[in-house]
């Protein structure tokens, strides 16, 4: 009896093995925490440098439209352009991808039948998963001479990274709507066909209405990535850092400008000091983003 | 005999000859502010088969699942439940060696997706066996305690997940077998059994009582009353009445427990 | 306009949009295969790329692709696989965890491009690593963790608590039981979802620019001594992968075959792209059938 007992009060390898497991695992998690925490607090101080080391003011920043950070001797960091081009093609592609992807997320869920959808899916999750860097290259052999064609200008700019990245978040905002659409309740359809009300009207008075929080969380969710899509948009929007007077005469928007800047600059120097804060907005905005989808996440129910 | 009846309560304590193998006092268990069990003080005498009966949301799986702490992280216990003089709450009990010698089969079969072999070696290995014709011995020994042997023996290698609902309900017995526990917790073992399978499985239960103190919760009062040698009838989450399985269907010293195994709710 | 005419109008709307919209698939994945397919080679698939030339091939960069890819998946699978288990199995429910998870959230949203320059900044200059592909491999791995964790965490949350139950029951350990059953039981989406996120990763270029470079020096393919310079398999060369080849000769290239080069390529990123996915959903089967014994 007594052995028993004692066995019964000794520490097992068990009990010793949870701990180190528990400590494992909450180390990863740690990590991933700290990562997360040095990206936005570098990003963050290297952003700020701009404005309080090299006393730039940030105020000019947000409002003036001349981009020169190596100007001699008053440097120019206007990033109204950039701001506006990040802003011009991410609301354009999201409006126009919006209507396309309703109806195709409204075909798939409540029009096609189950084969259509078997066929739609995977190209759908398909284009999903195609590099930016392709669609980049698309953008340039077949957008761009389109809009010179039939827009005229030189085919870059704001319409033809619009047309990109309109093809980008289509299939990402019809994804996303397709779940939210699959978790309107049956019921919900049949209760408004057996009233009487065609098809369409259980479509757009239905279905649609207890769908928005998730078509708004689809589009805000297309518009963060347009928004922080760097290559596909870079290659074809020209990369000329005044503000844009119509869509199809070279722009700029903030990833362009990064991608095209950063390894030109001296790390240190206000050029250089200068690209971080435009990264920092663009870290910004994303941190925006997420909190709409979350407040918005809040609200809907599907 | 109409004055026994109006009893509220009757709980059979044991002499102190009698070999107990695990007991409660004023045992509470609570989910949040539902206090889910109150004052259960039950015995259980050693190599026997006790019951414990009652309708759903009686409180009989929380009581059971409480007894070797399945109910951790999810429910609140206070009182105490000895065994071999300890508290199993106790900060100083382990709770893994605890939960080897109290060892429980669930009501739906779950055995890991492993081989049928694997199933009763893996947890071995882990308990520190590394001897192969050990531990093939302990597979075979507690697989024909849990009349399976037979019906497997010839492709062990096989998933567990390929054998029917009643032999993976064995391979479950097996498995807590081969712990070599003292006491074996059952919660509705054959609620998901055809009639077959669930008279073998009583059949087996039958044969491990001789070696093991088996805690039985069921649906079935035919179950109970064929089964086991002692008989708990709980309600609302209180302990109405305890005593031989006999007396519970013969002669219940409670109104309530009277009702209930003759049928009138439940 | 009665209801019925109405019906028939917007069915007309939703079927033309559809109409463009696979239209436009179509074109997409048709002009990339048709530009893009006659041009692969399997010279084309091995040789060194040519900077002012005719002829170059992508030999180099398909490797460094995949080695980057084998790397990343190297480092983020047991962090995510970790801090999945913390997610699923211990966390509670509280606010440190809610806020844990929007930590997680918060990286997953962030622009490639964001985690890149990160990157650079703190591998590449602070600790000196120079353009490297131990660089653009952790770079990789920011941007790989948010989904792989929340892909692991969904799978064990998938796997029935009667698993957890019975192990638990047996004296062993959460850790183990979750190491040894759980997981086992959650292989086939975990599978799938690792699969899913090296199709991602394979294609990323914002984010290796800065990090792993744009440079692939000549590779020595009979040295397999990881420490030595022209070694393929040295983790501290710089290496331009597929897609940031692609970007390369589209922005700054001077070879004249520079489109068809790039067509090539893409068409190579779109079938590895279509091979991870399909991958994705044969290996997750199969691990499945495997595992339940099902024909």
């Amino acid at each position: 009896m007594d052995a028993v007992k004692k066995e019964l009060t000794r520490k097992s390898k068990a009990s010793r093995q949870d701990q180190r497991g528990k400590l494992i695992s909450l180390a990863c998690v740690t990590l991933i925490m700290l990562v997360v925490l040095s990206i936005l607090y570098m990003i963050t101080s290297k952003g700020l440098a701009t404005f309080f080391e090299n006393k730039m003011s940030i105020v000019d920043f947000f409002t003036k439209q001349v981009w020169n950070p190596s100007a001699k001797p008053q440097a120019l960091v206007g990033a109204l352009p950039m701001i506006v081009g990040s802003f011009s093609v991410t609301v354009l592609s999201a409006l126009l991808a919006a209507p396309f992807a309703i109806a195709t997320a409204i075909f798939m869920v409540d029009i096609a039948g189950k084969r259509g959808r078997k066929i739609l899916q995977p190209v759908i999750e398909l284009l999903v998963g195609i590099p930016s860097v392709v669609y980049g290259f698309i953008g340039l052999t077949v957008v761009v001479p389109f809009t010179r064609t039939v827009f005229g200008g030189t085919g870059f700019g704001i319409l033809s990274g619009t047309f990109v990245l309109f093809v980008m978040v289509l299939p990402t905002v019809t994804s996303m709507y397709v779940d939210s659409l699959k978790a309107v309740p049956q019921f919900y359809r049949e209760a408004s066909l057996a009233l009487g009300a065609t098809r369409w009207q259980t479509i757009y008075k239905v279905i649609i209405r207890a769908s928005i929080p998730g078509l708004l969380t689809a589009i805000i969710f297309g518009m963060a990535r347009a928004f922080g899509e760097a290559l596909a948009v870079q290659m074809v929007i020209g990369n000329a850092s005044i503000l844009p007077s119509d869509l199809v005469s070279p722009a700029s928007t903030l990833t362009s400008v990064l991608t095209t800047g950063i390894g030109n600059t001296v790390l240190g120097t206000l050029p250089n000091n200068a690209l971080w804060s435009l990264a920092l907005v663009l870290l910004l905005m994303s941190l925006v983003f997420n909190l709409l989808t979350r407040f918005i996440g809040k609200k809907g129910a599907f | 005999m109409l004055e026994t009846k109006r009893k509220e309560k009757s709980i059979l304590t044991f002499p102190a000859d009698r070999e107990i193998a695990l007991e409660t006092n004023n045992l509470q268990v609570y989910y949040g502010d539902n206090h889910a069990m109150q004052d259960a003080s039950l015995q259980f005498p050693r190599y026997s088969i006790t019951a414990l009966i009652g309708a759903s949301g009686s409180g009989k799986s929380t009581y059971l699942r409480s007894l070797n702490r399945m109910n951790d992280g999810i429910a609140r216990v206070d009182g105490e439940i000895m065994y071999r003089g300890l508290d199993v709450n106790a900060d100083e009990v382990d709770i893994y060696q605890m939960r080897r010698r109290i060892g429980m089969v669930f009501q739906r079969p779950n055995p890991f997706a492993k081989s049928i072999y694997n199933n009763i070696s893996f947890p071995l290995r882990e308990m520190g066996i590394k001897d192969k014709s050990k531990i093939d011995g302990i597979v075979e020994s507690s697989l024909k305690q849990a009349a399976l042997w037979d019906e497997v023996k010839d492709d062990l290698k096989r998933s567990a997940l390929a054998l029917s609902g009643g032999q993976q309900q064995r391979l479950c017995i097996a498995r807590s077998l081969a712990m070599s526990p003292d006491i074996l917790l059952m919660d509705e073992p054959a609620s998901a059994l055809d009639p077959i399978s669930t008279h073998k499985l009583e059949m087996t239960l039958n044969d491990l009582k001789e070696q093991y103190t088996i805690i039985i919760v069921t649906h079935s009062m035919e179950q109970a009353s064929r089964l086991s040698d002692y008989t708990a009838f709980m309600h609302m989450g209180k302990i109405v009445e305890f005593d031989t399985t006999e007396n519970i269907f013969t002669n219940p010293a409670v109104k309530l427990t009277e009702d209930y195994v003759s049928g009138n709710f439940g | 306009m009665n209801a019925k005419r109405v019906d028939k109008i917007a069915t007309a709307v939703i079927y033309l949009l559809v109409g463009i919209v696979i239209l436009i698939l179509v074109a997409l994945l048709g002009f990339i295969l048709i530009t893009g397919l006659p041009h692969v080679t399997w010279s084309f698939l091995t040789s060194p790329a040519s900077a002012f030339n005719a002829g170059g091939g992508i030999g180099d960069q398909l490797f460094n692709s995949f080695y980057l890819l084998f790397l990343t998946l190297l480092i983020s699978f047991p962090i995510s696989l970790g801090a999945g288990i913390y997610l699923a199995e211990y966390a509670k429910k509280n606010r440190v965890t809610e806020a844990i998870r929007i930590t997680i959230e918060v990286l997953s949203s962030l622009p490639s491009v964001v985690v890149g320059l990160f990157g650079f900044l703190l591998f590449v200059v602070q600790f000196k690593l120079g353009f490297s592909i131990i660089s653009g491999a952790i770079a990789l791995t920011f941007f790989n963790l948010p989904l792989l964790t929340r892909n692991i965490e969904n799978s064990l949350n998938g796997v029935s608590n009667l698993q957890r139950e019975a192990g638990l029951s047996l004296g062993l350990s959460r850790w183990k039981t979750v190491t040894k059953v759980v997981v086992p039981a959650a292989l086939p989406g975990i599978i799938t979802g690792i699969i899913l996120s090296a199709g991602r990763v394979f294609g990323e270029a914002a984010a290796l620019i800065f990090t792993a470079g744009q440079s692939a020096p000549v590779l020595n393919y009979a040295n397999w001594n990881p420490f030595s310079g022209d070694s393929p398999l040295n983790i501290f060369r710089p290496a331009e992968t597929l897609a940031v080849h692609i970007w390369k000769i589209n922005t700054e290239g001077i070879m004249p075959d520079a489109s068809q080069v790039s067509a090539g390529a893409s068409a190579v990123l779109i079938i590895a792209v279509l091979v991870f996915n399909l991958g994705a959903r044969w290996a997750g089967n199969y691990v499945y059938r495997r595992i339940t014994a099902s024909k």
